[in-house]
Order: C-alpha cells, then structure tokens, then sequence
C-alpha cells in the first residue's frame, strides 16, 4: 500500500499526521462493520475521525472503497459537517458557541481570552499540538453560558479567570 | 423492593454536570458510606430538575429540600446534618422547593406554581437509567393500552382530538400528520424522532431524552403502532454525548424487557429502534435535511412536496416529530384527550416546554400551559431580570424567531398570538434581553449564525444571509446609510419568497420584527449614534468615500 506522510498542519502548528499502514489498517479495521452500507457514511466518519482526531485524505478513500461509494461523496460529507475536519487538529478540540443567547451572556469576553491565553486564532491549533479552537452555534448548555465544550465534557458559568485553570487539566 | 428512609437525588442533566455534579455525587456517596448510611439512604442521578443556572442541584425527599450550588466541600454538611441528624442544611437552601414525590403530580407550590408537568411529568424525579422506576410511574401503560384494546384509528383519532400540535417548530397537527401516514399503502414506513435541536437557546429535547428516555421510546412504539412503521430511528445531534449514551441504554434495557422487538405486548405489533448521530449541521434539523443525511449523505433539505409523510426515508413513507411532540403521546394515550384539553387554549391544547436564557434570574428548562403571558413566564417563573435592569426584547422560537418588545409582555404565549405579532412559538427557545444590549450587535449575532449554517443549495439564502449580515454589521459600525437599511428589508423579502427551505425563509421573521420595533434604536445608528452605547465606529472605515469605493469594487450597490 502507498506510504504517505502529511499532510501537514499549518506551519508551526505541531501537528503531523503519519497516513502509516498501520493507521490505515485501523481505518479499515473501524469501518469494516459498515461495508457496503452507504446510509452509514456520517456514522462511519464518526469513528475514524475518533482515532486521530480529524480525516486525512488517504483515510477517506478507504471509507469509499469499503462503502462502496465515490469518493467525491464521501468527501462532499466529510466537509459539510462542522464536527468533522480535513485538516489536522489537536489532541483536544475546544468548542465554543457565539449564537446569541452566549452573546448575550458575554461569549465574546470569554472567546477573546481564551485565545489570548492559547496564543491562536479562532480555528487554529496550539503549537504544541494539544488544542484546536472551533466555533459551534449551539452547544445546548445555553443554560449555563456562556461555555465552552473541552472533547465531551462541558465548562459552564465561565468566566475568563477560569480558563487557566481549566486548560490546565489537559495539558 | 428495598426501603430506603431518605433519597437524594442528584441531578445529571447535562449542565449540572457541567457544572460539576459528578464530583458531588462521588463525594455524597463517599460520605453517606462513611456515616453508614448506605442501606437507609438510597442516591439516585436524575434528569435536569430546570434551574440549570443553580447546579449542581441536590435534592433531599421526602422534605424535598433543594440545596443548589453544591460544591464537594458542602456534601459533609449536607450529609452530617440533614442525614444524620434530620437538619436541613439552611445556608445552601434554595428558597423556592422542588414538588414532593408524594405530592399530586399536577399542581405544584411557587416557583413551580405555574408550571404544569405533561412532558417533564418524571424528569427529575427518576433515575432515568431504570425502566422499574419509570414503569412505576405508569410507564408503558399508554404503549400497552394502544397496541392491546385499541386499532390503529382509534390511537390517531384520539391524538387528532387531543389538539395536539409539533413542538419542533412548524406546529402541524400531529394527528392530522399520522392520518397521512396510515392512509398510504407502503411495505415498510418509518418513525423518526428529530433530536437534533440545533436551534440556538434550546436545550429540552436534550434534558427530556437525558431525563425520561423511556418516555421517547414508548411514545415513538404508540407512533409507529399507529400509522403501521415497525422501524424508528432517533436522529440526535453528535454533540449531545450524554443524551446517545443515555438513549442507547434504555433502547437496550427496553429491548431486555420485551418492550421493544417482535411481538409487543402479544399484539403481533413489532418495533424496534435505533440511534442514528449527526455530525454538527443546523440544516439537518430540518426533515428533509435530516432524512437526507440519515440515507448518508449531505443534509442538504429536499424539496417538498413530497413531504417525508409520504415519501421520505428510502422513498418509503416516514413521520418525523420532535422529542417533546413524541413524549406528549403517551399521557394522551393514557389519559386521553379531553384530559389534555383543560390545559392550554382550545386551539394550542396542552403545555409547552421552554429553555429560558439571558438576563433572567432563573435560567434553565420549564414547562407552563399554552397561552399564559410572556410577563409571567419573565417576572413570574423566570424571576424577573437580574441587575436592577429592565426589559428590552424577547425572542421566541430561537434564532429564526420573532423578537418582541416591551408592549407585547401581555400577549398569551400561544401559537396564533405570537403569529399575529410576526413572531412564532417555534422550538421553545426564550431569550431575554435586557437594556444593557443593542439590538442592532443582537441582530448581527443572529444574521452570522444564519450565514454560517446556510447549507449553500439555494442562493437566496446562501447570498441572501451573507449579505445581510454585511450590512447590519456595517450598521454596527455606525456606518449604514438609509439605502442600506432599504435593501436589508427587500433581501430578506426575497428570502422569504424564494428560498428552497424554512432556514432561508424565516430569516426575514426576526429581522423583520427587531425593524419594526426598534425603528427608532436602528435609526440613531444611521445618524451615528448607539443610544445603548454598544457600538462603535470601526477605525478602518473612518474614510467613508473609500469605504464606499472598496463596495464597489466588490459589486456592492
Ligand atoms: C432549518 C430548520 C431547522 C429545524 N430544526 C429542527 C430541530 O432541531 N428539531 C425539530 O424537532 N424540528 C426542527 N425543524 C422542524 C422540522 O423540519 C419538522 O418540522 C419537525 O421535526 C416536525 O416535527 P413536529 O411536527 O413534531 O414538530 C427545523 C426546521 C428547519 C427549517
Ligand atoms: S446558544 Fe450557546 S450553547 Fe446554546
């Protein structure tokens, strides 16, 4: 099988991908429950995407090929979806919401520290490869916002000199 | 069954665990052990118990005494004292009290004085990993009395009597929705429960699928009994991590007690269901959307007709409800229709769950009968607006709702009230605004969240929102003109004439009612000036002609 290494995160970024036999030989290994089952695309990019974090391009042609469905499609899905990305991405992934209720509640304060504190741009990963930040519009914690959302585990009632000693837990 | 003297219940909807409930369970766990409680006082993790702002909530019956904002360090107390000694814990008392277990289930004292519980009737109060609890509480007993001594005709016409209208936003009768259904000859229909709730400022369908999941899968067996589906599917948002494992849990346990599979209740009916996730798509709430990426593909909505009623999934013939649509179906069944008429109006029957959010005091999740007023669901449940502040605006129905103003707090919160002020009771979602906000930096918050989840079929709507959002935020700049403005109104009507599906189309509802309410607050940012002091110019624009020059250059009148 072709050996690719990359592609590559943004300069600096710290993050690199290894399309390796061996992770690809997972991905087949994740998705080969769904062969040839088209309707479980969005399921199975859910899985491969919980190996690295995000869906290299090799790994989206081994999803088509075990599907059975072009690979443009599975691509077209693959970047419809704002919980999926083509790029790489850190190990943890901050979700933060801008919709209005969080807006009312003072998200911006809150996303303009936060970016402070990690030194990145809304989008963008840590140069030591640990977090990516993404915006979402609804986490479904608008009771508690304004919040942020670390991998599946919720931050509420925040307020900026929180974040510290939230981030800390992951580093 | 054993005896337990005293049950704590702690809540684990999802932002009380946010907010650290997990660590204070462990802790009362730990605690009760160490006192030697642990055959007298039984912890149970339930649902959201609704002020989610308060968690992590505790809640000692049979007292009934709320604790809120527990912290690890509280639980010694809390344990040393009211366990052990029978003292409430003042100090960490919330004020207003949580009904008792013992209590009639339909009225209930002062903060919750107003509220009627239909949907959320076991949210809080049971462990929603146990069906023994939520069979205790006349669980299954609407799906048994269906599929045993009624037809299928008889279950729709008792929704159709009911009155009972979708929750997810449209308000289509349910009863007259799964007539469609039945009528049409199919070899295999579908049930989908929409759980996708992407609307920002929503968050019930989470709390009822975290706190009652039982209540979804039986209420979607009486659905599919009903119009003859023997597959359902819940479509939930990817996000909602604990919501799927919870579901999936109980669709499992319900499996193991025969509730859900071949031949249900010695009927010959058969069901079963299965979790389906998304990936983070506004769009795919909506049903054509949603069944679009169900067959694996982009949500990008259909066009209707035909309506999923009767080609949907597969080409087969699908009903799509929402959550608390489907968690209404079993009381109604129950306890029939006319039951259900006293609460609400006669013509938007029952209750409706709302997630109050903004400057209120008490955020989180309710549930009042149709058709009271939005003044008392702000000053009364909601507990007026914090900070000495006073009331501004109110959109209801989320993102695409309608916004009001200070004059309509009288108006009853009912399906044809709100629809003649320009505004619709939509997914539940309230939020409150108080003075301290602008309305044009509100309506540029909406307009970057329509322009960010447009999903790019139609190009009204994926121009449209774009555009409209780079005039309102050229007006929060202070540097709109008059003509602007103009074009804003004519755009989102072409919106709403012409785009393929609701998203673009209800655009024009909130920015339509913020125009017309708040002329006067628009205005003065023409002239340069935020009367709430909000905005400001944008340095980069200071050299108007340029300004203007640079617009031309990208084709902008
Ligand atoms: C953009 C858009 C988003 C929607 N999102 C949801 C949603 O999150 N949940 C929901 O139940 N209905 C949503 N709907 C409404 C559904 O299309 C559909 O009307 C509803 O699920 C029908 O169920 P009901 O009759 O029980 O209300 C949305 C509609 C549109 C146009
Ligand atoms: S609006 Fe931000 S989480 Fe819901």
């Amino acid at each position: 099988m072709l050996k690719m290494r990359g592609p590559v995160g943004p300069e600096g970024s710290g993050v690199v991908c290894e399309c390796d036999d061996v992770f690809l030989t997972e991905v087949q290994r994740v998705v080969s429950v769904y062969k040839e089952r088209p309707e479980d695309l969005v399921q199975a990019l859910h899985d491969v995407q919980s190996l690295r974090n995000y869906l290299p391009r090799e790994a989206l042609r081994v999803v088509a090929r075990t599907l059975d469905v072009p690979e443009s499609r599975v691509y077209g899905v693959a970047t419809f979806y704002s919980m999926f990305s083509t790029s790489p991405r850190g190990r943890h992934i901050i979700r933060i919401c801008e919709s209005a209720p969080c807006h009312v509640a003072g998200a911006a304060e809150i996303i303009n520290s936060l970016l402070n504190e990690l030194g990145v741009e809304m989008g963008g990963t840590t140069s030591d490869g640990i977090f990516t930040v993404e915006t979402s519009s609804c986490l479904g914690v608008c009771g508690v916002a304004p919040a942020i959302m670390i991998d599946d585990t919720v931050y509420g009632n925040l307020v900026s000199e929180d974040l510290p000693a939230v981030l800390r837990r992951y580093r | 069954m054993e005896f337990y003297r005293a049950h704590v219940l702690v809540c684990g909807g999802f932002p009380c665990v946010a907010a650290g409930c997990r660590a204070v369970r462990g802790e009362i766990e730990r605690s009760v052990k160490e006192h030697g409680l642990e055959r007298e006082v039984r912890i149970v993790e339930t649902g959201c118990l609704g002020p989610c702002d308060l968690g992590p909530i505790v809640v000692v019956y049979p007292e009934g005494t709320v604790y809120s904002r527990v912290s690890v360090d509280d639980v010694s107390e809390i344990v040393g004292e009211h366990l052990m000694k029978g003292r409430p814990v003042r100090r960490l008392e919330y004020t207003e009290r949580l009904p008792s277990v013992s209590q009639a289930d339909h009225k209930r004292p002062d903060y919750f004085g107003i509220q009627e519980r239909i949907v959320l009737e076991n949210v809080g109060l049971i462990d929603p990993d146990s069906i023994e609890e939520y069979i205790a509480r006349d669980g299954y007993l609407g799906a048994g009395m269906a599929l045993t001594s009624m037809s299928p005709d008889e279950v729709i016409s008792a929704i159709k009597a009911s009155g009972l209208r979708g929750r997810g936003g449209a308000a289509f009768p349910t009863g007259v929705k799964l007539g469609f259904t039945a009528r049409v000859e199919a070899d295999q229909k579908y049930i989908i429960c929409n759980a996708d709730e992407g609307e920002p400022g929503t968050f019930k369908d989470r709390l009822i699928l975290e706190g009652d999941p039982h209540k979804v899968i039986e209420g979607m067996i009486i659905l599919g009994y009903s119009v003859g589906a023997t597959m359902g599917y819940i479509y939930i948002r990817g996000e909602y991590y604990l919501s799927i494992e919870r579901i999936e849990r109980a669709i499992a346990e319900a499996r193991r007690y025969g509730l859900l599979g071949h031949d249900l209740f010695g009927s010959g009916f058969s069901f079963d269901i299965e979790v389906k996730k998304g990936a983070g798509a506004y769009v795919c709430g909506e049903e054509t959307a949603l069944i679009e990426s169900m067959e694996g593909k982009r949500g990008e909505p259909r066009q209707k007709p035909p309506y999923p009623g009767t080609c949907g999934l597969w080409g087969k013939p699908t009903v799509v409800n929402n959550v608390e649509t489907i968690a209404n179906v079993p009381p109604i069944v129950r306890n029939g229709a006319d039951w259900f008429r006293q609460f609400g109006t006669p013509t938007s029957p029952g209750t409706k769950v709302y997630t109050l959010t903004g400057d209120v005091n008490n955020k989180g999740l309710i549930e009042v009968p149709m058709g009271i007023t939005l003044r008392e669901v702000i000053y009364g449940v909601g507990g007026g607006i914090p900070g000495g502040r006073r009331f501004k605006m109110a959109q209801t129905g989320g993102t695409a709702g309608g916004c009001l103003s200070e004059t309509h707090l009288d108006i009853p919160m009912d399906y044809e009230s709100l629809q003649e002020t320009g505004s619709a009771l939509g997914s539940g979602a309230l939020l409150i605004i108080d003075d301290s906000h602008c309305v044009v930096d509100i309506a540029c918050a909406l307009l970057r969240f329509f322009e960010h989840e447009s999903c790019g079929q139609c190009t009204p709507c994926r121009e449209g929102t774009r555009r409209l959002h780079d005039i309102f935020r050229k007006t929060r700049e202070l540097a709109a003109t008059e003509k602007d403005l103009k074009l804003a109104r004519e755009l989102a009507g072409v919106m709403q004439a012409s785009s393929l599906c609701a998203l673009g189309q209800s655009v024009a509802v909130p920015l339509f009612t913020i125009m017309d309410h708040y002329a006067d607050e628009i205005e003065a940012h023409l002239e340069g000036r935020c009367p709430a002091g909000v905005c400001r110019p944008n340095p980069a624009n200071a050299d108007e002609s340029a300004y203007e020059t640079l617009q031309a250059g990208n084709g902008i009148r």
